[in-house]
């Protein structure tokens, strides 16, 4: 916001202040739900510090006799985390780059260009965002299984249980949405620049790479962050189209930890906590991006 | 789906599924001589046929696509594949998926990138596959070791074109389980015939018990219940028959196994369609249940030595005389080979030891809970509960193998779960219940 | 989603109406192959397997050996799936059921909680952070978590009210008349957050000199509510209308984990699934629940898309 705005926007709401429910009740209200919010949450964190011999002897709800992190080593090697994250990544990374790459291509030509198949176009990769994922699944999958790749591309020889196959199918099921916020976005950078670059002698590609894109860093940074959070925790495409077990991705790899013969909610809830670590680390860490790109501030950011 | 011919549900064709009395008696490995695990003193005493032991050819890496996700089983497995390499040479490259997710996907499995050999169980679930075209015969492995098989076992193993395609390693029966000193402590004793039952229950509930552990959030477990009482109700034949689709459900004789159901409802767990089998088998073992209906496997839950040596088990009781106490549920797991092998001579080498009474000592050394399917296994270490097990196996005259292994696929799991967990939250509509599913049965059957 | 809350404030134009350019050939050809890459990308992974799913129910195809195998039926599985398919009817209702709560308590209290923040209170930020963090957790790990309060046994619900021995529990998970307002308290308390920060945005971006009036004019808070700011949301609100439907035709990973989707959490999705990728493999029938779950989808993307386009500068 600019600093004008900050400050009309600070005198109302002080003239608001007086106005408003008491103070106290509101604080109360919401500290309390903040409270029950976080409950969830802290009941699966204070359950993984737990061994299981300690809730089977005094239950779940009781006083710990003994705390520990066993639960938390035998969820790092058993469900092995450390591998399961690394195929997330394996996918996550890539996806995000191709889709903002096409998501800012897309993006670049709607907004710059009035070419007669601008909005068609746009609908046409925003309505791919909004099916629910069902829909599609098994003519995907029949589709995987008929795509030969080399053997240094994919183990498997097909686009099927392929990192490949979840980046490609990451890749075409995201970009929709990143491409209609990024045209959004483009479309307040002045023209003036992309005429001067013309002017100048500057191609396509030029203006592309050398001004836009640069000048999108914001929205590209909030969109990169929103994405990595989906990916990461998509769960679909990794149970129907990855089959190995070794090379699903992490929310996935959850089933796993759900045994045939023994469940031990001490064991899931570290596994979960574990799970979920890294999106609140970057929710933590990047929160602003985070927030402008689920919103696409109409300012620059 | 209704194209499919229906001479696939043949009786003669189920009659090759049953297994005969006398061919369990020889397949509980009676009267076998005694052998210890580790291959050499085994092969010493004839529990390896000896047209193996020149196998000691390494045929590189054979990949194993495993569904046994726990640690017991997962263990038992990895000493297996141990002895096996040491053996030959032949390395073996597991792949574990969860339990059920193994099973939901077997479809895409085997069409996708199947491992060469996986795990698998007997029946028509298996026979559907290699229907299908999506397993390899391996009758050439078969007659290797074919002779240490009951013919019941064999038949077992066989598909509909009469061609082996499945390798037993082990099976386990269904029955009640329950905790020897809780029935000492109470004065109970074992129920013979279902009056004998239900007066056991009401006894335990007065003092306090749930009589009968019952769970059925994952779906599977109440095909357990329909399947006993079917079979002591209307007898195995017409049970086969049924599961064949061969028989309506809307008859009479279907109806009057959910009407017996009932009885029994007041007596099961409470919230039992929210419980997983894991935690009946808890409640059973921690003394809050009674008694519990489950497969042997049940005791892999009483990780407690103490507690596993009190567990007991008894037949389902009778309940129509003419059919007594002659049936019993005891599905056989085992292994296929996908049509997809790319390592077929290291497979059927595989394959060639996992149907080995070798094989099958040293599993069950680390999974105590079931049976070997092969005569030749060794039952001199088996524990109590597993001697029993496999007295009641050899002395029934029927063996089914457990409602989603005997009839189709496609009909156990989107028709008979969700119908038979209405059931248990409508026990009154029976008849709505059995004219529905009749109705899916013809769309899916065909008939 | 996205959310363009620049109605307010329409920034100066980019290149629209700009007077046509000629392009280089160079230029055509980059121009070109940004265009037609991603396209291609997108409409053979999505679009075709979405018009293949389309035929493929009108099939009876059982997914095995080869698309050939398939036969034409006609209308019979829709037919089927409306007649005697059990799980059918109560998956409609139940993703009626998620709909009507999403709409009437989720999203309404993300909207309450987005007012009172708005109010930069202390501790905004925190508080903002906390009602935020459940958007940031898998719908699986949701799953996962709320098992934890829900188990009859051995949850936090029933051990802290004493309905958890064997002979009396509350079944929050097996008791189908419980069960899906159980699995919608998760869910509300991941959509309420999402919203809140929609909605957050929105406010932030109405006129301060609009809300200024209002105070000064001593209506009550609820009636400059209602007069001014909620008329003021009107482009966020259709976009958190669409988002919100579309979030409850898509519900699927949470009722998956917790019961495979049966018992009462039966939803259209689960159903897909169940018949294709189970062992059912009945796939020309799951794609006819496939198809239906396209059909209603189709009303919020239409609505959606049409007004994306209404607020653009086209």
């Amino acid at each position: 916001m600019t600093a004008e705005a900050v400050a009309t926007g600070a005198r109302a709401r002080a003239k608001r202040k007086r106005m408003a429910m008491p103070r106290v009740a509101l604080h109360g209200f919401l500290l309390v739900t903040a409270i029950l919010w976080l409950a969830p949450v802290g009941w699966a964190l204070f359950t993984s510090f737990r061994p299981y011999s300690d809730t089977q002897a005094h239950g779940y709800v009781s006083i710990p006799h003994t705390l520990s992190i066993s639960n938390y080593r035998h969820a790092w090697s058993q469900g092995q985390i450390p591998q399961h994250f690394w195929n997330s990544m394996i996918i996550a990374i890539p996806a995000i780059a191709i889709i903002l790459l096409f998501a800012s291509m897309i993006g670049f030509v709607v907004s710059r260009f009035s070419f007669w198949f601008n909005v068609p176009l746009l609908i046409f990769f925003m309505a791919a965002n909004l099916l629910p994922q069902q829909v599609i699944i098994t003519p995907l999958y029949e589709l995987y299984l008929r795509i030969n790749l080399p053997t240094w591309i994919s183990g498997s020889g097909l686009l099927y249980d392929s990192y490949l196959g979840l980046i490609v199918v990451n890749v075409a099921f995201q970009t929709g949405f990143c491409a209609f916020v990024l045209s959004n976005y483009m479309k307040t950078i002045p023209s003036s620049l992309s005429e001067a670059a013309r002017v100048d002698g500057a191609g396509v590609a030029r203006q592309f790479f050398g001004i836009i894109l640069p000048l999108c860093k914001p929205a590209l940074a909030a969109l990169a962050t929103l994405e990595f959070t989906w990916i990461y925790n998509d769960f679909l495409w990794a149970v129907v189209l990855m089959s190995s077990g070794d090379k699903r991705p992490i929310t996935s790899s959850l089933l796993n930890l759900q045994g045939q013969y023994f469940t031990d909610n001490n064991l899931i809830s570290a596994a979960a906590i574990l799970v979920a670590l890294p999106t609140i680390l970057v929710y933590a860490l990047l929160q602003r991006q985070f927030i402008s790109g689920l919103t696409l501030g109409a300012n620059k950011g | 789906m209704s194209d499919d011919s229906p001479s696939m549900f043949d009786p003669e064709e189920l009659a090759g599924r049953t297994m005969s009395r006398r061919g369990l008696v020889a397949a509980a490995g009676g009267g076998a001589a005694a052998a210890v695990f580790g291959l050499k003193t085994a092969q010493a005493r004839g529990a390896v046929p000896a047209s193996w032991l020149g196998e000691h050819l390494a045929y590189g890496t054979v990949s194993f696509g495993s569904n046994a996700s726990d640690p017991v089983p997962k263990a038992a497995y990895q000493k297996v594949f141990k002895a096996f390499t040491a053996a030959t040479g032949t390395k073996v490259n597991v792949n574990t998926v969860d339990h059920n997710t193994f099973q939901q996907q077997i479809n895409t499995y085997l069409q996708g990138q199947p491992q060469d050999v996986f795990t698998w169980f007997a029946g028509y679930r298996m026979q559907f596959f290699a229907e299908k075209n999506l397993l390899t015969p391996i009758d050439d492995v078969w007659r290797k070791f074919g002779q240490d098989f009951s013919p019941a076992m064999r038949a077992a193993s066989k598909g509909l074109d009469g061609h082996y395609y499945f390798v037993p390693i082990y099976n386990y029966p269904w029955a009640v389980f329950y905790r020897k000193s809780v029935f000492a402590a109470n004065g109970y004793t074992v129920p013979r015939t279902w009056d004998q039952f239900i007066a056991l229950c009401k006894k335990m509930q007065t003092d306090g018990l749930t009589p009968l552990a019952f769970t059925d959030k994952d779906g599977w477990p109440a095909m357990g219940t329909f399947d006993i009482l079917n079979m002591r109700i209307n007898g195995y034949d017409f049970h086969v028959r049924l599961m064949g689709g061969k028989e309506a459900w809307d008859s009479a004789k279907v109806k009057a196994v959910f009407n017996q159901w009932r009885e029994l409802l007041p007596y099961y767990s409470s919230g039992a369609l929210g419980l997983t089998w894991q935690e009946g088998a808890q409640q059973m073992i921690t003394k809050k249940a009674g008694m519990y209906l489950l497969g042997s496997f049940v005791g892999q839950q009483a990780t407690n030595a103490a507690d596993h040596a009190d567990l007991d088990f008894f037949p389902y009781p009778m309940i129509n005389p003419a059919h007594g106490q002659d049936s019993i549920d005891a599905p056989i797991d085992g292994f296929l080979m996908s049509k997809k092998a790319k390592n077929v001579k290291g497979a059927k080498q595989l394959l060639q030891y996992l149907g080995s009474a070798a094989a099958a000592n040293i599993y069950l050394r680390t999974d105590t809970n079931d049976v070997a399917a092969n005569k030749l296994s060794t039952t001199a270490r088996y524990n109590t509960l597993q001697k029993k097990a496999a007295k009641l196996i050899g002395s029934s005259k029927n063996i089914a193998q457990y409602m989603d292994r005997d009839t189709r696929p496609d009909f156990a799991s989107t028709v008979m779960i969700p119908a038979l967990q209405q059931f248990l939250n409508k026990p009154d509509d029976v008849n709505g219940l059995v004219s529905n599913i009749q109705k899916q049965k013809k769309a899916i059957f065909g008939s | 989603m996205a959310v363009d809350v620049a109605t307010g404030l329409k920034t100066g134009g980019a290149g629209r109406g700009a007077r046509a350019v000629r392009l280089s050939t160079a230029d055509r050809i980059t121009l070109t192959v940004m265009v037609v890459v991603p396209t291609a990308v997108v409409g053979v992974f999505i679009w075709f397997p979405t018009v293949a799913s389309i035929l493929l129910s009108f099939t009876n195809w059982d997914g095995i050996g080869g698309v050939g195998t398939a036969h034409w039926i006609g209308t019979r599985n829709y037919h089927e799936i409306a007649t005697i398919y059990p799980p059918f009817w109560p998956a409609v209702e139940h993703n009626a059921i998620w709909l009507a709560f999403l709409t009437v308590v989720a999203t309404p209290f993300g909207l309450f909680l987005a007012y009172q923040l708005d109010k930069n209170i202390r501790g905004t930020r925190i508080y903002q952070s906390i009602f935020f963090l459940p958007v940031v957790l898998s719908l699986a790990i949701i799953g996962f978590i709320w098992q934890l309060i829900y188990s009859p046994t051995e949850g936090l619900i029933n051990n802290l009210t004493g309905n958890a021995s064997s002979t009396h529990v509350i079944d929050w998970l097996g008791n189908p008349k419980l069960n899906l307002w159980a699995v919608l308290v998760a869910v509300g308390w991941r959509h309420a957050g999402y919203i809140m920060v929609l909605y957050l945005a929105g406010l932030k971006a109405i006129d301060p000199s609009l809300r200024e009036a209002a105070a000064i004019d001593g209506a009550g808070e609820w009636h400059a509510f209602r007069t001014v700011v909620f008329p003021a949301l009107r482009p966020i609100n259709i976009v958190i209308v669409v988002v919100t439907v579309i979030e409850a035709l898509r519900a699927f990973d949470i009722v998956y984990i917790i019961n495979n989707g049966r018992n009462g959490l039966e939803l259209l999705s689960v159903l897909v699934t169940d018949n294709i990728i189970g062992e059912a493999s009945r796939i020309g029938y799951g794609s006819a629940i496939a198809v239906i779950l396209i059909v209603i989808s189709i009303v919020p993307i239409i609505v959606f898309v049409w007004n994306s386009f209404q607020e653009r500068d086209v």
